[in-house]
């Protein structure tokens, strides 16, 4: 146990809770001195283990600081930063304590040794990062918001099942690789909570409905962290698991398909988030540390984990900038902006040319680690196939989102132009921050290179790889433009597999008013008929023992059920945050009473 | 804004702004065969493809579509560009295919109110 340690998440929390306490007018500085504050606090922490805490039986390991963890550390601390920035003109502090709970619980679950912990900060990430959507304050949000939550708690229902399983077989709560080649059924359920988290199709659905519906800057905190803190978990907990390659390869292209259908630039962003977080959770498929392609992919994920956070980030930023000048985030309402908007044009095509990979931009000297891992490995399809949504990627986020948002036919409203026009500086910065380290870690690559786990004998810029990039992202430019009249978009939305708890909901008020009531009124009738009227008559006989010597018994526990049946009527109506509250909290003391039982 | 006026400039100039592109697209295709062939000439390992360095070994490369494909990728130059292409065209017509599927009463692509009946 160290003496004083500060955890970064620690910061973020005490600036989060006093922040409502900050005068108005010292209210900027301190949102961006805490960030600044923990991010200074990440680079300068040393490896190693602290903040050890023991608690009953049971060790609980605040900060174990390695370079694995510290690479995704160093860029979760920057991005709070710049998302914090970005945001630095909201007024409302809730938004602002709400994204940094989020961050924090992020940053804790980086640095978690153990998987108490680790579950402990996973939680909060979900519970502080609904906020983010329900402060869009639209009627949807609230909806939206809940589905998110409920779909989060099921997945920390299956991580949490999935500990005690382990900690029943190793007794070890220790959050380290798991076996992978004998998975049992605990590291079954801890990788399904972690694929949860990382949008792995089937369990992806959330994503886009969260993304596209949170507030203008909440969902550039969103597309940072939960999924790359997954990506983490699962480089942490299960690298080398094979089934994570195909799963990953089907995500890259699933992101791909349904970003082509998609008419709202946001969840046109968030499929390619899913795209994106594929290759990443290929690469952890690959990720067999006794080999050399092997340990490329280790590397890779957390490379191109690093550039995805900053690309996305902007390219969130950019359609964010839009959405919160215009209040359009459809490619159906908007069109021609460059006119109005030159600044953001440039910084959102910067992303687009970033996540596309092209030479001298981030995405080229991350993405290309995973590709070639695969090529290495030997599994060619691997490779071919992530090549493949390569061009798609180019295709939506570096030419259709800048194409009908900048220029194409112009759909705007009269409002909606007079609106548009670049935005406030703390945003314009923002970006542009991001934007020069898409471009900087594309062209100088010790500084990506240097933070990365394992040594790296990696070289991106060889004519051979210069060539086939260009080749690939030119010529889809070229379909693109002969296809532009059948990629226009259109204002419909494409069903996603959400359809089963969105629609299961009516679908199951319907089997209760139907089939379930015409059940009841038939046990209803027998009862009636059958029971009630014979009973009526030997109730009479039994009238005068009943009033003598049962009443007495009887009411006594009438009016037992009734207080019982009172609380249990308060749990069904009491609102959901109730509930959730409780869900909860009975979920760690089963799991504290598990723990102490065996 | 001078950004502005420098799109407006390139606008203005649609046709001859398409004409540069086609012939960067030709010079990126010329670049390649001289890079292929200047390779093959010196029997250099590093050509265009996937990193033939470390390229599966001649066991591999003999079967199965990929083996094959991955063949063609370091032998052929161009290969990229039709890859490209290809993966463009695909992309776009089983993503528009997919989205007309049916899904009970509509399809994938339904209307926006479809949640809110």
């Amino acid at each position: 146990m160290s003496d004083l340690w500060i955890h970064p998440s620690l910061i973020f929390l005490i600036g989060a809770v006093l922040l409502p306490l900050v005068p108005q007018a010292a209210r900027k500085g301190w949102l961006l001195l805490i960030p600044i504050l923990a991010f200074a606090r990440i680079i300068t922490m040393s490896s190693g283990t602290f903040g050890v805490l023991h608690v009953a039986n049971f060790e609980l390991t605040f900060g174990r600081v390695d370079r694995l963890s510290q690479v995704f550390g160093y860029i979760m601390g920057l991005m709070a930063i710049i998302g914090t920035l970005y945001g630095l003109h909201v007024k409302r502090a809730a938004e602002h304590i709400a994204a940094w709970t989020y961050v924090a619980g992020s940053i804790g679950a980086l640095y978690a040794g153990d998987f108490i912990t680790l579950f402990l900060f996973w939680e909060v990430m979900a519970i502080a990062s609904t906020f983010l959507i329900w402060f869009r304050g639209r009627e949807q949000s609230i909806a939206t918001g809940y589905r998110y939550l409920l779909v989060h708690m099921a997945g920390g229902v299956a991580l949490l099942a999935g500990i005690m399983l382990t900690y029943k077989a190793t007794h070890s709560l220790a959050f380290n690789p798991l076996d992978v080649l004998h998975p049992t059924a605990g590291t079954w359920l801890i990788t399904i909570g972690f694929m949860l988290n990382a949008a792995v199709p089937p369990l992806h659905a959330w994503l886009p409905d969260a993304y596209g519906e949170a507030t203008f800057n909440g969902s550039v905190f969103m597309c940072a962290f939960t999924t790359k803190t997954a990506v983490y978990a699962l480089l942490r907990g299960v690298p080398g698991f094979q089934i994570l390659i195909p799963l990953g390869v089907i995500m890259a292209l699933y992101g791909v398909v349904y970003a082509v259908l998609e008419n709202d630039s946001r969840r046109l962003l968030a499929y390619h988030v899913i795209s994106q977080v594929g290759y990443m959770v290929a690469g952890v498929g690959l990720a067999n540390l006794d080999t050399p392609f092997g340990r490329l992919a280790f590397n890779g994920v957390c490379a191109h984990a690093f550039a995805h956070i900053l690309y996305k980030g902007l390219l969130f930023m950019g359609c964010g900038t839009v959405l919160h000048q215009t209040g359009e985030s459809k490619f159906t309402e908007l069109g021609g902006l460059y006119k109005k908007m030159p600044v953001t044009f440039v910084l959102t095509l910067i992303g687009g040319l970033s996540i596309s990979a092209f030479p001298l931009f981030s995405g080229f000297v991350s993405k290309s680690m995973i590709v070639q891992a695969g090529f290495d490995s030997h599994m060619l399809w691997v490779g071919f196939l992530l090549m493949l949504a390569s061009a798609g990627t180019f295709l939506h986020t570096g030419l259709k989102v800048p194409y009908y948002i900048f220029f194409g036919k112009n759909n705007c409203k009269p409002q909606t132009w007079e609106k548009a026009k670049d935005p406030v500086w703390n945003m314009t910065v923002a970006m542009s921050i991001a934007a020069f380290l898409c471009i900087f870690i594309g062209s100088y690559t010790p500084y990506l290179y240097g933070k990365l786990p394992l040594q790296v004998d990696y070289q991106p810029y060889n004519t051979g790889h210069v060539m086939e990039t260009l080749q690939i992202l030119l010529f889809t430019a070229l379909g693109f433009f002969l296809m532009l009249k059948k990629l226009t978009p259109e204002a419909k939305i494409s069903l996603d597999l959400d359809i089963i708890y969105r629609k299961g909901g009516p679908a199951f008020l319907w089997l209760a008013k139907k089939p379930i009531q015409a059940v009841d009124t038939f046990v209803g009738e027998i009862y009636n008929s059958g029971g009630l009227i014979p009973l009526m008559r030997t109730s009479r006989f039994v009238g005068v023992f009943d009033s003598a010597v049962i009443d007495g018994i009887v009411d006594g526990f009438a009016s037992g059920f009734r207080n019982f049946g009172a609380r249990l009527r308060g749990a069904q109506r009491g609102a959901i945050q109730q509930n959730l509250t409780a869900a909860f909290g009975l979920g760690a003391v089963v799991l504290l009473a598990y723990l102490f039982i065996f | 804004m001078p950004l502005v006026r420098f799109i407006d400039f390139l606008r203005d100039r649609l046709g001859l702004v398409i004409k540069a592109c086609i012939g960067l697209l030709a010079l990126l295709v010329v670049a390649d065969i001289a890079i292929v062939l200047l390779s093959h000439s010196h029997e250099a390992a590093a050509a265009v493809g996937p990193d033939l360095a470390s390229a599966p070994s001649e066991v591999e490369a003999v079967h199965g579509f990929w083996a094959h494909l991955y063949h063609i990728a370091e032998t052929i130059p161009v290969f990229w560009s039709v890859f490209g292409f290809i993966a463009c065209v695909l992309i776009v017509y089983v993503s528009k295919w997919y989205g007309h599927l049916k899904v009970g009463h509509t399809h994938i692509m339904a209307p926006e109110d479809f949640y809110n009946e």
